[in-house]
C-alpha cells in the first residue's frame, strides 16, 4: 500500500497556490491528510501533482468580525474547541469534533480538508449546513462565496473547480442560537456517524422562537430539515413538541448501503432528532 | 529445588526490548542485497484467466523480475501446494497453485509476483500487469453452495462438498423418543478475520553452496513451512532454515502455510538474491485465512427438569475456496460437543463446503467458540421454555466435579475417547456468580428499567480442550559462563513464552530467572517443533523444559558430588551454586561444572560423563488436559438506536496451576475482547458476485478500547493430572464463552419486546428490527 | 522547473539528532523512518490511518506517520518510540508501567500506544478511565484486551503526581 509516485509542491502563498494550480495537470490539494493519504496510500487517489497547503500561514486560524466567525481552511481540527471566537459563539462545533476521528488525527486534520472532502456522515459538514456557513473559494480571479446548501455538488464533491481552493469558512453570528448540540450514532467511538444531527434552539421562554436541524448521513450531502425548523418556530419547548418534530424526521428520504438500510437510518434519524433537540432546549434555558 | 517463579507474577522478560522499539519482526530485517516483491491478485472471484500481460511491468526501470506459474521451473508448473493435513474424510482436499495456473476461486487469489529494487515500484509495476479474465459463476453463501446445482466453487469439481463429517455417541433416537420436550434451533454464526496487528510477511534467501534456503517468517509454526516448504520445492528439510523473528500476534491463521511462503523462496532462488514480501493490510482481508459462516440447526431431547438427554442436528460449514488447513477447523467445532454438559447421546453431522472466498482456518478458539455458542444458545432455549434461570439450567446438566475424567462419549481418529481430565464447573460458576454479583442484577435491572433503561445479564460455560500433542520439545543447557539456555521449536507471537519457560526452568534449576534466556522458532537451532496453536505451548513446551532442566540438574549434582567429595543427597542449590549442607566454603557453580563437561583440546572430560551440561526432552502431557470456565456478562441496549453497551464483564476461569497469573488474565482479557467482537462488531462482507466489501479499518470493525467493559477475573486451579506441573492451556478459554455471554445478555435486556438472538455478529438494526417486530 | 525524480532534500530532528536526506516525494514519514533512517520501532499496522501502531510525535503532536509525507517533517522535530527512553536507557515512567501491568503481548501496537499515551498525559496529567480510553481508541490492540494499557496509563500518571508532590 504506497502511492503511486506524484511531485510535490509546497507553496507558502495563496498566490503561489493559485499559480501552481493553473499550471498542473491533475493535481489534488493536501490539507491535514486524513483522508486524502489513505487514499494514496491505497491508490484509489493517483494525482501527477500533490499542492500541500500546510506552508500556507494565511489559510489558517480564526477570526471574528462584526457578523461572522471566520475559520481558516487550515485550521486544524484540534484547534478549534479552544479558540473562543469559533466554540464561544457555536460549542456545537466542539461536541461534534469529539465525534471526528482521535485525537492524533484531529492534530492534522483541517476544518477546510473535511469540508472539501464532503464525506456524506461527517460530522463537520453537517455543523455547517446548520449554522449556514458560507465557504470562501479563492479562485484565478479572485474570492467567490458559496453558500453551504450549494457547497456540494455530487457524491464526495464539493462546488470547486481544479484551479479553485477553499480559503475560509464564514459562520454568521446570526446562525449561532442560543442552544446547540450535536448527536449522533455510530457504531464506536470516532467512526464517521451512521446518522448525525446537529440541532440549534432559541427560546422566548418555554417558546421556540427559531430552530435549526441539519442531519448527516441520509443522503449524499448534510440535509437541512427546513419544514420541521419552521413547525417547531412558535411551539412549546417540551417532550410532545420534540417527539412530534422526532415522527416527522422519521419521513426524511435516507440511502442504505451494504451495511446499514434506510428504514434504519430512517430511525435514528428521529431518535436522534428528538435527543438532540431536548439537549440543545436545555442549553437554551441553562443560557437564558 | 524451589517454587519461586512457578506461579508468581514474573515480569516478562520480551518487553524491556518491545517497549523500548527493538523488537525484531519481519519487516524489520534488512538483508545485504535485498529485493522487495508486490503480488498482482485476482479481483474476480471465480474466472478463467485467459492471459497474463506483464510486459509493461516487466520494463519498468526498477523491476528485477515479473512471475507467473510459468516462468518458475517447469517440474512447479502443474504442482499445487501440499495438503499440510491429509485426511481419508477429505473428499476434495483442494489446494492452490502458488500462483494461479488457469483458474482464480476468490478475490485476493495470488497471480503474479512482482519483485523491483523498493516495494513501491513493486507495486507500481503490479499495477501495470494485465490479466484478461473470463468470469464464471460465483457461489458465496454455503447454505447455497451445499445444494445441488449450486454453482461450482471450481469449474472442474464434481460438487462443493469438501468433506462430511458426522460425530455421534449414545442412543440418540431412544432420547428423543423419552423426552419431555423437543427443541429445535438454527443459528448463523459468522466469525471474522484473525487481524494481528502486524500482517504476515515472508523473507527468503537461497545460498546453494553454502547453508540451502532460509525463509524468514511471521508464522505461527515454522517447523510445518519447513516440512511444506521442502517438499514443494523437492529439497532435503536439512537445508531449508525456517526462522520466526519477533511476530506481532497470531490469532491461528499464521499457523498455515501460504502461497508466498512458495513463490518468495522461488523467486529469491531465480534471483540469486533476498527477496521479501511484507503482507499489506489490503492484502491480509483477502488472503489471510478467515472463519466467516457456519449454519447449526439443532434439536434438543429434554426431560420434564431441563436436563437434556440427546442433541442432535446438521452444520453447514463455510471453508472458503480451498483447503490450506485439512479439517481442523471443522474438526475442533464438533469434538468439544456438548460442552461442559453431561449429554448422554449425540448425532451431528456436518457439510464442509466451497465458497469462492478467502480459505478458512482456525482463528482464536477455531471452532470451540461456535460449539459452545451452539449448546449455550441451546441452553438458554430450556431455560426459557421451562422458566428455569439462567445459572439453575447449567447446574442442572454439568458433568459433576465427582465425574472426572469423564468420557463424552465421542472418539478421535486413533479411537481413543475424548476425555475431560478434570474440572469443577459448578465451582467455577459459583465463583462468577458471586464476581458479577447476580444475586444483585434483579435490583440493578428493575432501577434501571424505571429510568427507561434496559439491562440485562448473560451466562456462559465452556470447556477448553488444551495442549495437543503429539510433543514439543527443549533443550536447556548451561552455558560456560553459568547462564542457562532454553532451545526450542515453539514460537511465540506475544504469549510470553520466554518468561514462561524461564520461570519452570529457574525453579527446576534453583537459578535466578535473570540467568535463563529463551532462543525459540528456529529450525536450524531445534530440529523438531509443531507450533503454536490450540492453547498448547505451555502445556508441551512447560513440560519438556521441566522435564529437560531436571536431567540437567541431575548432571550436574552427579558430577558436583563428585567434585565436592559428597554424595548427591548433601547437596543444596541457590541461585546457581552447588554446595554441600553445613560446609559453606564447598562450593562449585552451573558455569563450573559447564567448563568441565565441554573442554578444549588438552583438557579431559570427567570419566563417565558425555560432553555439555545441557539435556532434550520432548517430554509431554499424557493426553489434553480440559480447561474451563463461566463467564458473566451485564450489558444495556439503547432501544432508540439499537446500541449495546457492554457495562462490566466476569471472568471465572480454571486453567489448573498457572505458571504466570499475570500472563493468564491477559490471555483471558484478550480472548474475551476478541469473543466481544465476534459477538457486535466483526463482521466480512461479500457481496453476491464474490466482491470482498470492507476491505479496511474504517468498515471492519475491531473491538476498541472505548467500547470494551471492564472485565474481571477470578481463578478456579483444578490441576490436571495428565502433566508434572498440572497446568492446562489458557489461550482461547476468554474467547470460547464470550459471544455467547453478550448475546445471552442482549436477549435478558430485551426479554419485555420477547426477543431471540439466532446470529452474531448482533447489529444495532437487527436489533431495532427485533424490538419492532415484537409489537411490544 | 520539474524535478524529474520527484525527490525534496530534507533537515529535521529525530528523537533529538539532527537528520539530513534526500527522500522520495511519495514516501511517507513511516517508511522513512523505517527504510531510511532504520528505526524500526515504529510499525506500520495498516496504512490507512486507523489503527495507530505508526504512530509518532512531530513537535510533540501524536500524528499517524502513515498519514504523512517525509517532506512534510521539514524542519520538525520528530519522536519515535526509540526517543521515549532516558539518553542513559532509563524508561520512562510509561514504558516502566507497560511492563508492570502486562499492557503489551505481541508488542506490535505498543510503539503507537506509548507515542500517544506519552503526549495525552503531558496535555491531560490526571486523566479519567474514560480519558484514556478515548485517548487510545484510534489504537488497536488484538492482544491485550486494552484494559491493562488502561491501567499502565493510570498508573504512569498517579506516579507522575506523587512525584510531583513530593
Amino acid at each position: 500500500m504506497k502511492p503511486a509516485p506524484f511531485a510535490y509542491h509546497d507553496p507558502s502563498t495563496v498566490d503561489e497556490l493559485m499559480g501552481l494550480l493553473a499550471e498542473r495537470e491533475n493535481a489534488r490539494l493536501l490539507a491535514g491528510g486524513q483522508s486524502l493519504m489513505p487514499m494514496l496510500n491505497m491508490r484509489y487517489a493517483m494525482p501527477d501533482h500533490l499542492i500541500d497547503l500546510n506552508g500556507i500561514g494565511d489559510l489558517a486560524g480564526v477570526a471574528e468580525t462584526g457578523e461572522a466567525v471566520e475559520i481558516g481552511a487550515m485550521t486544524r481540527q484540534r484547534d478549534l474547541p479552544g479558540s473562543r471566537p469559533a466554540a464561544g459563539r457555536f460549542p456545537i462545533l466542539a461536541e461534534a469534533l469529539a465525534h471526528v476521528g482521535h485525537f492524533q488525527t484531529r492534530n492534522r486534520g483541517t476544518v477546510g480538508g473535511s469540508l472539501c472532502h464532503l464525506d456524506p456522515s461527517a460530522e463537520l459538514p453537517c455543523v455547517a449546513a446548520a449554522t449556514d456557513a458560507v465557504l470562501v473559494v479563492r479562485g484565478q480571479d479572485g474570492e467567490r462565496e458559496v453558500a453551504m446548501a450549494d457547497w456540494p455538488t455530487a457524491y464526495m464533491t464539493p462546488n470547486l473547480a481544479a484551479d479553485e481552493a477553499l480559503v475560509r469558512i464564514r459562520l454568521p453570528r446570526s446562525a449561532a442560537l442560543d442552544g446547540q448540540a450535536f448527536a449522533e450514532f455510530a457504531r464506536r467511538h470516532g467512526d464517521f456517524a451512521i446518522v448525525g444531527v446537529a440541532a440549534m434552539l432559541s427560546l422566548d421562554g418555554d417558546t421556540i422562537r427559531r430552530a435549526s436541524l441539519a442531519v448527516a448521513g441520509v443522503g449524499p450531502q448534510p440535509v437541512r430539515l427546513a419544514e420541521i425548523e419552521a413547525a417547531l418556530a412558535g411551539e412549546q419547548a417540551n417532550e410532545a413538541t420534540f417527539k412530534a418534530a422526532s415522527g416527522e424526521a422519521r419521513g426524511i428520504e435516507a440511502m442504505s448501503d451494504a451495511y446499514v438500510s434506510g428504514k434504519y437510518r430512517r430511525r435514528l434519524t428521529g431518535v436522534l432528532v428528538e435527543r438532540a433537540l431536548a439537549k440543545a432546549a436545555e442549553r437554551a434555558r441553562e443560557a437564558a | 529445588m524451589g517454587v519461586r517463579y512457578f506461579g508468581a507474577e514474573v515480569r516478562r522478560v520480551e518487553d524491556a526490548r518491545l517497549v523500548t522499539g527493538n523488537g525484531r519482526y519481519v519487516d524489520d530485517i534488512e538483508l545485504p542485497g535485498m529485493l522487495e516483491a508486490a503480488i498482482v491478485r485476482s479481483t474476480e472471484a471465480h474466472a478463467r484467466i485467459r492471459s497474463i500481460d506483464a510486459a509493461a511491468a516487466r520494463a519498468l526501470p526498477g523491476v528485477h523480475a515479473v512471475f507467473t506459474l510459468q516462468d518458475f521451473p517447469p517440474e512447479y508448473r502443474d504442482r499445487p501446494m501440499v495438503q499440510p493435513y491429509p485426511a481419508p474424510v477429505l473428499l476434495q482436499p483442494t489446494t492452490q497453485y502458488p500462483l494461479a495456473k488457469d483458474e482464480v476461486c476468490f478475490v485476493g487469489q495470488a497471480i503474479a509476483l512482482v519483485v523491483a529494487e523498493t516495494r513501491h515500484v513493486a507495486e507500481d509495476a503490479a499495477g501495470l500487469v494485465a490479466v484478461d479474465y473470463e468470469t464464471l459463476p460465483a457461489v458465496v453463501d454455503c447454505r447455497e453452495a451445499v445444494k445441488s446445482g449450486a454453482p461450482l466453487a471450481h469449474a472442474d469439481s464434481p460438487d462443493n462438498i469438501v468433506a462430511r463429517l458426522r460425530v455421534a455417541f449414545g442412543e440418540v433416537d431412544a432420547a428423543f423418543a423419552d423426552s419431555a420436550h423437543v427443541f429445535e434451533e438454527r443459528f448463523l454464526q459468522h466469525r471474522g478475520g484473525c487481524h494481528a496487528m502486524e500482517c504476515r510477511g515472508v523473507i527468503a534467501e537461497d545460498r546453494p553452496h553454502h547453508d540451502g534456503l532460509t525463509i524468514i517468517s511471521a508464522t505461527q509454526c515454522p517447523y510445518l513451512v519447513r516440512r511444506n516448504v521442502a517438499a514443494y520445492l523437492g529439497r532435503d528439510e536439512g537445508r531449508v532454515r525456517v526462522v520466526a523473528p519477533d511476530v506481532g500476534g497470531g490469532f491461528g491463521p499464521k499457523a498455515g502455510i501460504y502461497a508466498e511462503e512458495i513463490v518468495v523462496p522461488l523467486a529469491a532462488s531465480a534471483l540469486g538474491r533476498p527477496v521479501k514480501w511484507i503482507e499489506d493490510r489490503r492484502e491480509h482481508f483477502v488472503t489471510t485465512n478467515t472463519q466467516r459462516d457456519q449454519e447449526w440447526t439443532l434439536e434438543a431431547a429434554v426431560d420434564a427438569d431441563g436436563r437434556l438427554l440427546g442433541v442432535r442436528g446438521r452444520v453447514i460449514h463455510d471453508n472458503g475456496a480451498f483447503v490450506p488447513y485439512g479439517l481442523l477447523l471443522p474438526m475442533t467445532t464438533l469434538t468439544p460437543l456438548p460442552g461442559p454438559y453431561a449429554v448422554p447421546a449425540l448425532d451431528v453431522a456436518m457439510e464442509v463446503a466451497f465458497t469462492n472466498t478467502a480459505p478458512n482456518s482456525p482463528i482464536r478458539g477455531a471452532g470451540r467458540p461456535n460449539a459452545a455458542f451452539a449448546m449455550e444458545r441451546l441452553v438458554a432455549r430450556i431455560a426459557r421454555e421451562l422458566g428455569l434461570d439462567q445459572a439453575e439450567v447449567r447446574r442442572r446438566n454439568y458433568v459433576p466435579a465427582d465425574g472426572f475424567p469423564y468420557d463424552t462419549g465421542q472418539k478421535f481418529r486413533d479411537g481413543s475417547p475424548i476425555r475431560y481430565d478434570s474440572g469443577d464447573f459448578e465451582g467455577c460458576l459459583d465463583k462468577v456468580v458471586e464476581l458479577a454479583d447476580y444475586a444483585g442484577f434483579a435490583g440493578r435491572q428493575k432501577a434501571a428499567r424505571e429510568e427507561g433503561r434496559y439491562l440485562g445479564i448473560g451466562v456462559s460455560s465452556c470447556i477448553e480442550d488444551t495442549g495437543v500433542g503429539p510433543y514439543e520439545g527443549a533443550t536447556v543447557r548451561v552455558q560456560p559462563d553459568g547462564k542457562v539456555l532454553i532451545r526450542t521449536g515453539a514460537a511465540s507471537q506475544g504469549q510470553g513464552h520466554e518468561t514462561m519457560l524461564a520461570q519452570v526452568c529457574a525453579d527446576r534449576l534453583d537459578v535466578a530467572i535473570g540467568d535463563v534466556y529463551v532462543m525459540a522458532a528456529d529450525t536450524g537451532a531445534f530440529p523438531h517443533g509443531i507450533g503454536t496453536i490450540g492453547s498448547r505451548v505451555a502445556v508441551n513446551a512447560s513440560t519438556a523444559v521441566f522435564d529437560a532442566a531436571e536431567s540437567v540438574r541431575d548432571k550436574a549434582l552427579s558430577l558436583a558430588a563428585e567434585r565436592l567429595e559428597a554424595s548427591v543427597e548433601d547437596l543444596e542449590v541457590e541461585d546457581g551454586v552447588i554446595g554441600v549442607a553445613g560446609v559453606p566454603e564447598m562450593t562449585v557453580t552451573y558455569g563450573d561444572l559447564a567448563r568441565q563437561l565441554a573442554p578444549m583440546a588438552g583438557g579431559a572430560l570427567p570419566r563417565g560423563f558425555a560432553p555439555g551440561l545441557e539435556a532434550t526432552s520432548y517430554r509431554t502431557s499424557d493426553g489434553m488436559p480440559t480447561a474451563s470456565g463461566s463467564n458473566i456478562a451485564e450489558v444495556e441496549v439503547d432501544i432508540g438506536t439499537g446500541e449495546v453497551r457492554v457495562l462490566r464483564y466476569s471472568v471465572a476461569h480454571d486453567c489448573g496451576n498457572m505458571i504466570n497469573p499475570m500472563m493468564v488474565d491477559g490471555q483471558i482479557v484478550g480472548g474475551v475482547v476478541h469473543g466481544i467482537g465476534n459477538a457486535l462488531f466483526e463482521r466480512l462482507v461479500y457481496d453476491e458476485s464474490g466482491q470482498p466489501l470492507n476491505n479496511n479499518y474504517g468498515e471492519y470493525l475491531l473491538p476498541i478500547a472505548t467500547e470494551m467493559p471492564p472485565i474481571a477475573i477470578t481463578h478456579q486451579e483444578t490441576p490436571s493430572p495428565l502433566n508434572p506441573l498440572g497446568i492446562k492451556g489458557a489461550g482461547e478459554g476468554g474467547t470460547i464463552p464470550a459471544t455467547s455471554a453478550i448475546v445471552a445478555a442482549i436477549e435478558n435486556a430485551l426479554e419485555p419486546f420477547g426477543v431471540v438472538i439466532r446470529s452474531y455478529p448482533v447489529s444495532p438494526e437487527e436489533l431495532c428490527d427485533l424490538i419492532d417486530a415484537s409489537g411490544a | 522547473m520539474e524535478n524529474p525524480r520527484h525527490t525534496h532534500r530534507i533537515a529535521l530532528t529525530v528523537n533529538g539528532a539532527p537528520v539530513e536526506a534526500e527522500v522520495e516525494d511519495r514516501l511517507h514519514l513511516g517508511d522513512f523512518l523505517r527504510r531510511e533512517l532504520s528505526l524500526t520501532g515504529t510499525h506500520l499496522g495498516c496504512e490507512h490511518g486507523v489503527c495507530g501502531a505508526c504512530t509518532v510525535m512531530v513537535d510533540g503532536q501524536a500524528v499517524r506517520s502513515c498519514l504523512m509525507l517525509a517532506v512534510q517533517a521539514r524542519g520538525r522535530a520528530v519522536t519515535t518510540v526509540e526517543g521515549l527512553a532516558a539518553d542513559d536507557g532509563t524508561l520512562s515512567p510509561l514504558q516502566e508501567a507497560f511492563r508492570e501491568h502486562h499492557a503489551l503481548q505481541c508488542g506490535f501496537c505498543t510503539p503507537g500506544m506509548l507515542t500517544s499515551l506519552t503526549a495525552f498525559l503531558r496535555d491531560n496529567p490526571a486523566p479519567t478511565d474514560r480519558e484514556v480510553r478515548e485517548a487510545i481508541s484510534g489504537n488497536i490492540c488484538r492482544c491485550t484486551g486494552y484494559q491493562p494499557i488502561v491501567a499502565a496509563a493510570l498508573a504512569a500518571a498517579g506516579a507522575k503526581a506523587a512525584e510531583e508532590e513530593n
